[in-house]
């Protein structure tokens, strides 16, 4: 047997000088030779933590064993088995707190890049050509999905795989929900999720694009139309606001404008694509989470000058993935820890900047984070002429308010049943960011896989 | 894909497409909007649903030639297709038995302000409009509106048809006669509108104007079309567009609107230029 090797196979990034002058991947991933060396580190434990700490189940040591014997169509069969979109997965799932975490190979050294390796297999498979796996025979059912983001797709492509008869509707122009409005093409290229979308069409789902639930056509509607079950994948797509003075001034964008402008619509090339975004010279991200990285990154590609990170508490309570964060401050993103904004201060009409206040930390909160607490005179501005709001989202009420029977908790998530997916309503599941407010892309994957079995069990009761 | 079966010019660069849209036309009511995308490289812009037939599943649309995006609408023929057409969006107007409802419309304002006034009457209300344009080339939907109306009152900017004024001027002669109004509807540019409003305030007639702020996606996700209401914040798309005109801040609107003014004209020197070379 070969020696253990404790450090892993480095990935390939693009400069932190060049990257930022494009919107290109930064991570370029493994090849072959890379990918296969990495995989030999893996120990192949007999009683795998990392399977434990994947969301999904994926039999991790398996498809790192084919890898490791060059076998790559079986290693990307086997992630297909737990998962329909691996490449996706294998780039933005934050694996560093989930199978790579308990990897034993990480107790003496580091752990085995799962992720790069699930990230190999499903780029390989885009470049060789994508099997689609023979279907049963059709069981003779219908059942709706709403919302084309992780937890839709994931639902409607393993519905297809039971042999039913799926319709996936979307409000937007294309699939992927967040994949595709929300993180920038230099995380998540398009192209990446147009393919796994189309991965899950192919095995049948009819999509509907441009569909809004609850205005083109209702929960109600669907059931008459025979319809058995349907599930709400439909995300928390609506943006949170401060509330302080300036927030509707010209320069003042929530996250989810900024990035839809950059991501859904192309404005970073306008004018060859007709939407328009605001170049910005300095620019103040409130917030210090995944989405605020997303948008402070996306300004430097822009051509600010400036990108600011603006954060009530400090480095150690911030929710961002450390890679996220790692990869902004190498871009020169500036952090502004213990710093809260007040007030959006105004030039005729447009931002001129923010006046902030110090925070010191205090006891820790509900949300076992040391509470963030002003400092009483200790106001301060800082100059900037874009500020993007990135302070979290909630679900659209929409379909809550025109579906009866439907429940809705005080924090606007859909109340349903988390063993089963079961909303308030027989017949209606879901899962996904409009169950928990906002989480991860696997999370809502796995919610997904949880209401596919119980809306199998549903329909066969009923059949 | 939405296929346009039938083109029309109304005036000059003002045209109306009959879409067809089966599931938007079985659901639209008066005072929505849809969402249309002219093609892939296209942006979202928002327009009114400005009549409907559900059994054949059209939806028509009136619409100004302004900018890049309505002048590629135009270009297209019938028996061409739109990329993407979402809707029907924003919460329908509240139509009720208010007694007398007087319409204002300004230039494309007529778009929702038709089904409106169809509505009203249907309800039996008593409805007066007072339509105006810049001049009388620009006028249209003349007899539409006379069909869902008990009065129609025209004004023209340079006088070239019916009174030379505006249509604030048209309105506070129906006020100045004295007969009870119970309410007015209003919608076109933010400029007439607010000063539609300011007009109605004075003479204390609760007013509905159907907003036109900027949009992306039009289901509450963005917020770029986010207005001032009572002091308060609200989203256009989702809330609106119909709101209290005494209570829009119509100047933090126009300001808004004029958001991307630069670009807009950027944009369109390039698309005249190209055009001009084709
Ligand atoms: C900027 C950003 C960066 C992120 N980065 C990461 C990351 O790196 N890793 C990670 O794991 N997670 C990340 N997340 C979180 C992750 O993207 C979400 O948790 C995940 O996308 C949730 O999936 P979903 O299917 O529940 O909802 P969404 O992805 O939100 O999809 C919902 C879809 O439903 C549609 N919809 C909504 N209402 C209706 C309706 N009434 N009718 C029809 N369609 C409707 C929406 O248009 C949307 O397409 C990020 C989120 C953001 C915003
Ligand atoms: C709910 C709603 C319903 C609407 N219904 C109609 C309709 O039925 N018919 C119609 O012609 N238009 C309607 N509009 C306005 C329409 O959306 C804009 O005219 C369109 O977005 C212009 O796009 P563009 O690319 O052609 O022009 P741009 O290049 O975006 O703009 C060109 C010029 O038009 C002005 N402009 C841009 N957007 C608006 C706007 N929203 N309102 C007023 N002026 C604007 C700009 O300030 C600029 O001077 C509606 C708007 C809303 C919000
Ligand atoms: S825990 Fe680490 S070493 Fe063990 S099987 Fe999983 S990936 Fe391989
Ligand atoms: S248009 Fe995006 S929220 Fe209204």
């Amino acid at each position: 047997m070969s020696p253990v090797e404790f450090k892993r196979i480095p990935v390939r990034e693009q400069s932190p000088q060049e990257r930022v002058k494009n919107f290109q991947e930064v991570a370029l991933g493994y090849n072959e030779e890379e990918a296969v060396a990495e995989a030999k580190r893996c120990l192949q434990c007999k009683n795998p933590p990392c399977r434990s700490g994947c969301p999904v189940n994926i039999d991790i040591p398996k498809f790192i064993k084919h890898i490791a014997e060059r076998e790559f169509m079986e290693a990307i069969r086997e992630l297909k088995r737990w998962n329909n979109l691996p490449a996706i997965c294998g780039r933005v799932c934050p694996q560093e707190r989930q199978c790579e975490q308990p990897c034993v190979m990480g107790k003496r050294g580091d752990p085995i890049n799962i992720g790069k390796l699930e990230r190999f297999a499903a780029d390989w498979e885009l470049e060789h050509g994508v099997e689609i796996p023979s279907l049963p025979e059709p069981v003779g059912k219908k059942v709706a999905v709403v919302g084309a983001g992780p937890a839709g797709l994931t639902v409607a492509g393993n519905l297809a795989r039971a042999g039913i008869q799926v319709t996936l509707f979307e409000a937007l122009h294309k699939e992927g929900g967040v994949l595709v409005y929300g993180i920038p093409e230099f995380r998540l290229p398009k192209k990446i999720v147009a393919a796994e979308a189309d991965y899950v069409k192919r095995l049948g789902v009819e999509v509907k694009l441009d569909v809004l639930v609850g205005r083109t056509i209702t929960i109600d509607d669907l059931f008459g139309e025979g319809y058995e079950a349907v599930f709400l994948g439909t995300g928390a797509g609506l943006p949170l606001l401060l509330n302080i003075p300036g927030e509707n001034l010209n320069g003042v964008f929530s996250a989810n404008e900024y990035l839809i402008r950059s991501n859904l619509m192309k404005a970073y090339l306008f004018p060859e694509f007709d939407t328009p975004t605001k170049r910005g010279k300095k620019v103040a991200v409130i917030g210090a989470g995944d989405v605020s990285m997303d948008c402070a990154r996306t300004a430097l590609r822009l051509g600010a000058e400036k990108s600011m990170i603006i954060y009530r508490r400090s480095f150690e309570e911030m929710p961002a993935r450390r890679e996220e964060y790692h990869h902004a401050a190498e871009e020169g993103v500036e952090f502004h820890w213990l710093t809260a904004p007040v007030r959006i201060l105004e030039d005729s009409g447009n931002v001129a900047g923010l006046e902030c206040v110090r925070m010191q930390l205090g006891e820790p909160d509900a949300s076992g984070r040391r509470k963030p607490i002003p400092i009483d005179g200790s106001n301060f501005e800082i100059e900037a002429d874009i500020v993007v709001i990135a302070i979290g989202t909630t679900p659209n009420p929409l379909v809550t308010m025109t579906t009866p029977g439907l429940k809705m908790s005080p924090h606007g998530t859909l109340v349903v049943d988390k063993k089963t997916g079961k909303t308030t309503r027989p017949g209606v599941f879901a899962g996904g960011d409009v169950i928990s407010g906002g989480a991860t892309v696997i999370s809502a994957m796995g919610e997904g896989k949880i209401a596919v079995e119980n809306i199998l069990k549903y329909l066969e009761a009923k059949w | 894909m939405f296929r346009i079966l039938r083109k029309e010019e109304l005036a000059p660069s003002i045209k109306l497409i009959d879409v067809h849209a089966p599931m938007v036309a079985r659901k639209a009511r008066p005072g929505q909007f849809v969402v249309v995308r002219v093609r892939e490289e296209g942006e979202r812009i928002p327009l009114t649903i400005a009549d409907w037939k559900p059994n054949s599943g059209i939806v028509t649309i009136v619409f100004q030639e302004v900018g890049v995006t309505s002048l590629k609408l135009g270009e297209l023929e019938e028996g061409d297709q739109l990329q993407d057409l979402l809707g029907p969006l924003g919460q329908p107007t509240h139509i009720d038995k208010f007694g007398t409802v007087v319409c204002v419309p300004g230039g494309v304002g007529i778009a929702p302000l038709f089904p409106i006034a169809r509505a009203l009457q249907e309800q039996g209300n008593m409805v007066i409009t007072c339509m105006g344009a810049r001049s009388q080339n620009l006028l249209f939907w003349v007899d539409r509106m006379r069909s869902v109306s008990d009065e129609v009152l025209i004004s023209t900017d340079d006088g070239s048809f019916g009174f030379h004024g505006f249509t604030t001027d048209l309105l506070k002669q129906v006020i100045s006669r004295g007969t009870k109004i119970n309410m007015v509807f209003t919608a076109g540019p933010a400029i007439m509108m607010k000063k539609v409003a300011e007009v109605t305030a004075l003479a204390g007639i609760p007013t509905i104007a159907s907003l036109n702020a900027m949009m992306v996606d039009g289901t509450g996700m963005c917020g770029v079309c986010r207005v001032m209401v009572d002091g308060k914040t609200r989203f256009t798309c989702v809330d609106g567009p119909d709101f209290d005109a005494h209570k829009v801040d119509f100047d933090h609107l126009l300001s808004r609107l004029a958001v991307y003014k630069a670009e807009e004209k950027a944009a369109l020197d390039l698309y005249l230029k190209r055009r001009g070379v084709k």
